[in-house]
């Protein structure tokens, strides 16, 4: 019995949010008397499969073969059924992330694992196993018991407050087999915004609505979020009306969130937005109309002109 | 080309959600059920494919017959026959067995569906039915051309997207902006009716969840207004009372 983590690279460094599946991981261990163990894929340094050693692990089994640099969610799933083989692992932990979801259903369909998704607390063993995991976007919460003997458990952003201790985790050359179906996509191109805080790992984030009344006025919003070391994101109508790119979309049908503070500035606050974003530990709303919805959801509102307001706000962060 | 799009009915996005029966059941009165927006994106798609590259779509949907306006949806928008397998879609496992003991039975060029139910959010089925019919998944799909045998897929990921190339039969999990969505005309609608709907029983019962009961999330404390000629406190009041700057 053991607990196996799936922690991501990106750009060579441990996601947070792989960190903080490192801790909880290391916590399930705590609770079932058994051991954390961390799986990285592909190249990475030792100062990185280090961290996971202070976030909870206590072993870190290192697949360097570079053809698992790049996350490709089936051969991803192989490896770590192959490592929870091995590892005898009944307990299986990730972050949510997009190549994390991917890799997981592959996973769940091959250890035939039954598999909680959005999962926000520690499980709960006094009578099986059972967890609370977030369900209609965070509009209800469902209590899952997990009757397979393999559990999956993909867990929402800020489920635990990650402790850092100086911990050493032993690393372990872990050299699976690679199975040439599972290359059968191949990835042709790749863009992604470099340099910027990718928004379902953001503690902070500043949203914006059609409020802001075009994307020539993006700047003021970016400006904030810059001062604040902030990811941006938008609302749906934002999004169908291609002022913003579609990664940014927050909601019911776009990413959910669940960031330590929310800024949203020009949405009203249509359910379906709240749904997206309504397990931000703190939200704050900045509209000009005082009826909009948003306000019963806030903790901080400002009736206000977002054009007025942003950049004063801007101005207050960076006389922190 | 063979499509098959498989779809959910779930309760329409501004659905408040309230519970019954001791929190143990989601209360259903008066809430209308449509097709999960993610699968109207997917169905849309398969469409657009029939009309470009002939074939057929098939639309599946494991669920009770309460379904079945959903499903004589997807045929008014343009699917050409529908399969319900007749069951309660409670666990990812068991759902993704029924369209994989499916798609074995009649082969599909193509397997659509949303990246994930709006209700459970889980995002599961499209990955197990891939590992359970030893074919590819890609989730969330953003874009999907087909020229021959070979799929051109754009797929999101975080901060931005990723291009790929994959031979059929896929699984695909979508999104939008794959297609715009379809809305049914009167003909669809009227040969709807009559196009064949075949109910068949569920094949295994591997439940691997189960849900004991459900919660409502709190609600949040009153909002503390702060007035715009001061908008500058609310930088301190987050460093210094809600601790999060």
């Amino acid at each position: 019995m053991s607990v196996l983590i799936f922690a991501e690279l990106d750009e060579g460094a441990l996601k947070k949010s792989s960190l903080e599946a490192i801790y909880y991981g290391s916590k399930v261990a705590e609770l079932t008397g058994s051991s954390a163990t961390a799986i990285v894929l592909g190249e990475g340094n030792a100062d990185e499969l280090a961290k996971a050693g202070r976030f909870g692990a206590t072993k870190v089994l290192h697949a360097s073969d570079p053809k698992l640099n790049e996350g490709n969610a089936m051969a991803y799933a192989s490896v770590v059924a192959e490592a929870a083989h091995q590892e005898g692992a009944d307990i299986i932990v990730l972050a949510k992330s997009s190549l994390g979801d991917s890799m997981a259903a592959r996973l769940a369909g091959k250890l035939k694992a039954g598999l909680a998704a959005n999962v926000i607390e520690l499980p709960d063993l006094s009578n099986g196993f059972r967890v609370k995991r977030s369900i209609f976007t965070g509009k209800a919460f469902a209590f899952t018991a997990l009757t397979a003997d393999t559990k999956i458990l993909a867990i929402k952003k800020n489920t635990l407050t990650p402790e850092e201790t100086d911990a050493v985790a032993t690393v372990e050359a872990f050299k699976p087999t690679l199975n040439e179906a599972d290359f059968a996509v191949k990835v042709t191109n790749v863009e992604k915004a470099t340099g910027d805080i990718l928004l379902p790992e953001a503690d902070l984030v500043v949203s914006a609505g059609r409020g802001l009344k075009g994307p020539e006025n993006w700047g003021i919003v970016e400006d904030l979020a810059k001062a604040l070391h902030a990811a941006t994101a938008c609302s749906k109508p934002v999004s169908d009306l291609d002022w913003r790119p579609h990664h940014e979309h927050v909601g019911q049908t776009g990413i959910k969130i669940s960031p330590n503070l929310y800024i949203a500035c020009g949405i009203s606050g249509a359910i379906q937005h709240l749904a997206g974003v309504n397990s931000s530990k703190v939200i704050v709303v900045i509209n000009k109309d005082s009826d909009a919805p948003f306000f019963k959801s806030a903790d901080y509102g400002i009736v206000g002109d977002v054009f007025d307001v942003l950049p004063r706000l801007t101005k207050a962060v960076k006389e922190l | 080309m063979k499509i098959l799009v498989c779809v959910t009915s779930v309760p329409d996005t501004i659905t408040k959600i309230t519970l019954t029966d001791n929190n143990t059941k989601l209360n259903k009165a008066g809430v209308q059920f449509i097709t999960g927006p993610y699968d109207d994106y997917a169905l849309s798609r398969a469409v657009e494919l029939k009309e470009q590259l002939g074939g057929t779509v098939t639309v599946l949907n494991v669920g009770e017959s309460d379904a079945e306006p959903v499903i004589r949806k997807c045929l008014a928008i343009g699917a050409d026959d529908a399969i319900r397998v007749n069951a309660e879609p409670t666990d990812a496992y068991f759902v993704a067995e029924q369209i994989a003991a499916i798609a074995k039975e009649n082969g599909y060029d193509l397997i659509l569906m949303g990246r994930e139910s709006i209700d459970y959010n889980g995002g599961q089925v499209h990955g197990i039915v891939g590992e359970m019919l030893g074919i590819p998944s890609i989730s969330p799909v953003m874009k999907l051309a087909i020229a021959g045998t070979t799929a051109q897929i754009t797929r999101e990921i975080e901060g931005g997207h990723e291009e790929l190339e994959a031979g059929l039969p896929l699984v695909l999990g979508c999104q939008e902006p794959i297609a715009e969505w379809k809305i049914p005309n009167m003909r669809g609608i009227m040969s709807a009716r009559t196009k064949p709907l075949k109910v068949v029983e569920p094949t295994g019962k591997d439940t691997l969840t189960q849900i004991s009961n459900y919660e409502l999330p709190p609600a949040r404390g009153a909002c503390k207004m702060i007035p715009a000629s001061e908008a500058e406190t609310l930088i301190k009041l987050l460093r210094t009372e809600a601790k999060v700057l």
